[in-house]
């Protein structure tokens, strides 16, 4: 690839700045990359495609995959599975190239090691929807290297040429009828030299890549059998909570903990640190319930004088008013004086409301680690191996090679296992260090996942558009407001000018094309921790684009799709887009038109994560609440390596996002306190809130696989609400839906 | 003339017997509409939980008699006893009462006490209950001893009990009964 | 602390704890059976649902103190259970899980259905496993399966 220095060098300086910075050490000796760097490079006019292809990096197979003498496939698999189906994809890309035999092969979840770090963004992690995207090609030649390193051993054995061996189903078969099982060349196999060149597969060879795979931990978590990181038990474990501040970054003044002592079972109750400068009382006993007991009959005395006391109501007005100014600017396109000479009668101006959200992955948080001393175990459900791993063994005072990361399956994330603070690492390590050679497991109660912070941030969208006599926007001018998420953290470094791009992200990188375009932004500082919810920015970016959209074209009397179809520029990035929307109007078309009386469709298309995503829902009112009857979505994600997968997390994902529409979906604060504390009143959706049906459907494609782990998030709401607003006339700018 | 002002006399006894039962009725009112007693008279499909009367969590559902549906039954959380240490309340046979013995609109409105008194005063829709009945109800039934000792919210502080203690209640049900069952008329 | 006897899953257990530690923790912690899971603690998502004397119970609620001598049954005895394997196999024929921490309690409330309604409508399965929260939103092919294994079982 003699080709990439060059490239390097070719880049205008900001962006290669950015990617000599992925390689400069952080914090703790972390490697951060270029995340979300599409966005930054989009503002520069450097495209995605003209990005330098990743460092090479050394990928040994034997890290990756290990044959059994009894003809077992083992392959790690270099990130978190938390429900998405990189268990499985992962493997099943591996095992194709490998040709395995699929029923012999087993997944495991990898440990921390530099060895399983994202291809692309130099961190072991799990999170932009970039697990296949990033790993397809390199699981490909972990693959095929390790079939190439058994048929040199074969090849060896026989004394025949390489290349007259065959592969298939974990056999390999000489030229004269001899065949090995590969477990039994697998000891010669790991001796041969790592080739530094393979060839891979055509598609029409693929034998799992592209196929309906079912999922390999499907039996295990159906019949209890499976441990998730909270079930995990240790000899000697105990178990520890912690009472935390009422506001965030508060202090314990006094604690008296007499009443908690005298329940049996408590070993010892004393102060930790905890996020945002803040301290919290931690309650180490035997078990679960005993620490919960304990911690219940804590009298705290808190010392909140240095830390702000946040008030949803308050933050609303200030963010409404921010949003009548200029923010920083994320976009701009043509003349910004523009839209202030449209006419009065010409103008639409819109304003949005996004409530704070908890991601609530139905596995609470917990962290186990024990101290040895000189070195450590942790066991975690992690998003962010390396951050995490680094964490605790800076906590322990420990070199990060002398602590060992297990990481285990989750029961769900949406995000909320990807804490760049690794704060709960850092409260398990605190509370470990006081028990050296016992392990101690960290359990968040709900109460605490729900009141604990980390949410998605509250936003407020001003759009002000100028419409022409066409119909179509010729001025559009966009202010959000909303804390950055990576503001003081070690991504931090990716924001440009002040702007956190995943803020605006699906508003100023938009696919719609008005000539008069200004997109600014204001990040307030509010003491609320804020992180990443599954599809980040577009969960509301979509939201309000979609629903602008459709009702401007109901405004222009144009057919919604027909609209969106003007409206989208016809450039090469956004054919996937366009490709979804047709392939959505395709398979739609004939139940829109025959609905029932009442019933009314409402449409969405958005684009994220490299992936485009288009659906009609079918929605009618029921008990003054939204009733989804059926939903069409279709899908461009290149190639689908596991259509199974894609078809799964569409169909779920959709679901997903309507966690922002329900009555019961938003976290709110009064006086610096979260006033939710679990699913009693942050309602996720359940399934009467489940469409009926949805229908999937994926656009061919061989084009490099993109992700669909957030794509299926941010549509269907807008779609939902655009459907309401036809039934009802009314629109729809504030979330939740509290009334139809 | 004795026999008129006698028959004057008796007539004020018997009004104000019939104000007396009224006043006794407005004081049993208040407990049947306390959120203690009324989350479970609702005239929709599901019951009503806290002071608020907000809808029960988790979309649990009337069912066919008033104790959920399959895999959901109240019985399935509600115990025999109150479940302090989860903050459950619990008492024998917890269930919905009847939709004959609703108690709102289907709002979630609490009726007025005209139509709550004339259902509660009909055989038809109280469960074939005599005036006797219903004080030895009143004074008996283990649910409705409950509402006294309604047991812990989950954050462990004391579920709020109807404004008459259960020995006022009882008195009030049994001036009321002695009243003849008055009811209000409909304004 | 008091002792208790247990009849889980057909075998008789003794335990010794506080007489306010709900059955989920008993079983997890004490009777070491993790399948059965910690989702909410107040009965609002139905993760730790178990079937009490054959009726779905959440476990997260249920302090051992109130249990008396009612046999309890795990998502561990659902496999030698004909209602429970089909439902099991149905689940995996239809892909449903995700994450899976959810499924333990959505199985066994779709078993609890199953047992008394062998051909539930979509109605019925919306009001029976109506309060089994899955974050994932699986619950399209929830619905799936749970039609597919009463085919199964006719």
């Amino acid at each position: 690839m003699t080709n990439s220095k060059t490239k390097v060098e070719g880049l205008s300086s900001t962006s290669r700045r950015g990617f000599l910075r992925a390689t400069a050490t952080a914090a703790g000796g972390l490697l951060v990359s270029l995340y979300l760097n599409k966005h930054t490079t989009a503002q520069e006019g450097v495209k995605p495609s003209q990005l330098p292809p990743p460092p090479k990096k050394d990928f040994p197979p034997d890290a990756f995959v290990r044959v059994t003498p009894d003809n077992k496939v083992v392959i790690q698999v270099n990130r978190l599975e938390f429900g998405q189906g990189v268990h499985t994809a992962l493997p099943l890309i591996l095992a194709d190239e490998l040709d395995a035999d699929w029923s012999q092969v087993v997944a495991e979840l990898a440990p921390a090691a530099d060895v399983y770090k994202d291809p692309l963004f130099g961190i072991q992690m799990v999170g932009g929807s970039g697990s296949i995207a990033h790993s397809f090609q390199q699981y490909r030649e972990l693959g095929a290297k390790t079939r190439a390193m058994l048929v040199a051993a074969a090849a060896a054995r026989w004394n025949v040429a390489p290349d007259k061996c065959r592969t298939e189903a974990s056999v390999v078969r000489g030229p004269a009828g001899q065949s090995l099982k590969y477990g039994e060349l697998a000891a010669e196999a790991a001796r041969q030299p790592v080739p530094a060149t393979v060839r891979l597969k055509e598609p029409s060879e693929f034998k799992l890549i592209g196929k309906q795979v079912k999922r390999l931990d499907s039996r295990a978590k159906c019949d209890g059998s499976l441990k998730f990181g909270l079930d995990l038990d240790l000899p000697g474990m105990l178990v520890a909570v912690v009472a935390r501040p009422p506001v965030f970054g508060a202090k314990v003044k006094s604690f008296d903990d007499g009443e908690a002592r005298k329940v049996e079972g408590v070993r010892e109750v004393f102060e930790i640190p905890v996020t945002r400068g803040g301290t919290g009382v931690a309650v180490v006993a035997d078990k679960y319930w005993t620490a919960k007991r304990a911690r219940d009959l804590l009298r705290i005395e808190w010392d909140e004088t240095s830390v702000a006391r946040e008030d949803s109501t308050k933050l609303f007005e200030q963010y409404r008013q921010l949003a009548r100014t200029a923010g920083l600017s994320a976009a701009a396109r043509g003349d910004a004086k523009a839209i202030e000479r449209v006419a009065p009668a010409d103008l639409f101006v819109a304003e949005y409301e996004f409530p704070y959200l908890s991601h609530s992955p139905m596995e609470p948080l917990n962290t186990t680690v024990r101290f040895d001393g000189d070195a450590a175990e942790v066991w975690a459900g992690s998003q962010f191996q390396t951050f995490d791993h680094a964490a605790v063994a800076e906590v322990l005072s420990l070199k990060p090679e002398r602590v060992t990361f297990h990481t285990e399956m989750a029961g769900g994330g949406f995000g909320r296992r990807a804490v760049p603070d690794s704060h709960v690492q850092r409260e398990a390590a605190s509370i470990a260090k006081r028990f050296k050679g016992t392990p101690v497991k960290l359990v968040w109660s709900r109460e605490d996942d729900v009141r604990g912070g980390y949410y998605r941030p509250m936003h407020v969208h001003r759009v002000e558009i100028g419409v022409g006599p066409d119909g179509l926007p010729n001025a559009w001018r966009h202010v959000v407001v909303g804390q950055s998420i990576l503001a003081d953290t070690p991504f931090a470094m990716m924001m440009k000018d002040g702007v956190d791009s995943s803020t605006v992200e699906g508003v100023n990188d938009t696919h719609y094309w008005v000539p008069n375009f200004a997109v600014s932004v204001h990040h307030p500082k509010v003491n609320v921790p804020v992180l990443w919810w599954r599809s980040v920015g577009h969960t509301h970016s979509a939201f309000v684009m979609e629903t602008l959209i459709e009702e401007l074209a109901m405004r222009a009397k144009v057919d919604p799709l027909a609209y969106r179809r003007r409206l989208i520029k016809p450039e090469p990035e956004a054919k996937k887009l366009l490709a979804a929307l047709d392939l959505m109007d395709e398979k739609s078309a004939a139940w829109r038109n025959s609905l029932p009386k009442g019933h009314a469709v409402g449409f969405a298309c958005h684009e994220s994560f490299g992936t485009g995503v288009a659906c009609a829902a079918e929605v009618s009112i029921r008990n003054n609440r939204p009733w989804i009857h059926r939903v069409t979505v279709a899908v461009n994600c290149g190639l689908a390596v596991n259509p199974l997968t894609v078809e799964s997390q569409f169909q779920a994902g959709v679901s997903f996002g309507l966690s922002q529409l329900m009555a019961g979906g938003r976290v709110t604060l009064k006086d610096g306190r979260v006033e939710q504390r679990n699913f009693d009143r942050y309602v996720p959706p359940y399934m009467p809130d489940a469409p009926v049906t949805v229908d999937v459907h994926i656009v061919p494609s061989a084009e490099a696989p993109t992700g669909c782990g957030e794509p299926p998030v941010p549509v269907l709401s807008p779609a939902v609400v655009n459907a309401l607003s036809k039934l009802t006339g009314k629109r729809y700018r504030t979330l939740p839906l509290v009334e139809v | 003339m004795a026999f008129l002002s006698g028959a004057r006399v008796e007539a004020r006894r018997v009004a104000d017997k019939r104000a007396e039962g009224l006043a006794a009725w407005e004081q049993v009112y208040t407990v049947l509409t306390h959120p203690r007693c009324i989350n479970c008279h609702t005239a929709t499909n599901y019951p009503q939980q806290g002071d608020e009367r907000r809808r029960h969590f988790a979309n649990v559902v009337r069912g066919p008699d008033g104790r959920g549906v399959p895999a959901l039954n109240c019985a399935g959380c509600h115990q025999k006893a109150n479940a302090d240490s989860t903050g459950v309340p619990g008492g024998p046979d917890w269930h919905l009462a009847p939709l004959s013995m609703r108690w709102q609109d289907e709002n979630d409105r609490p009726l007025p006490s005209a139509a709550v008194c004339q259902q509660v005063t009909d055989p038809k829709r109280n469960g074939q209950m005599s005036a006797q009945a219903l004080l030895k109800h009143n004074a008996e039934a283990e649910l409705v001893l409950w509402a006294w000792e309604p047991g812990r919210r989950p954050d462990g502080s004391e579920r709020a009990t109807p404004p008459l203690t259960h020995a006022e209640f009882v008195a009030a049900t049994r001036r009321w009964v002695e009243a003849g069952t008055p009811c209000p008329s409909v304004k | 602390m008091a002792k208790y006897q247990l009849n889980v899953n057909g075998e008789r257990r003794e335990v010794s704890v506080d007489p306010s530690t709900p059955l989920l923790w008993v079983l997890r912690e004490d009777l070491k059976m993790t399948g059965t899971k910690f989702g909410c603690g107040v009965s609002a998502c139905g993760a730790c649902t178990v079937h009490v004397a054959g009726v779905a119970t959440r476990s997260c609620v249920l302090p051992v103190a109130l249990l008396g001598e009612r046999p309890v049954v795990t998502i561990e005895a659902m496999a030698n259970d004909p209602v429970g394997r089909a439902v099991q196999d149905a689940w995996v024929e239809r892909d449903v899980v995700q994450c899976g921490y959810c499924q333990s309690g959505q199985i066994m409330s779709a078993v609890a259905l199953l047992k008394q309604t062998p051909k539930p409508s979509d109605v019925n399965i919306d009001e029976s496993l109506g309060g089994n929260l899955c974050r994932c939103a699986t619950y399209v092919r929830i619905r799936e399966a749970v039609h597919l294994a009463a085919q199964k079982l006719k």
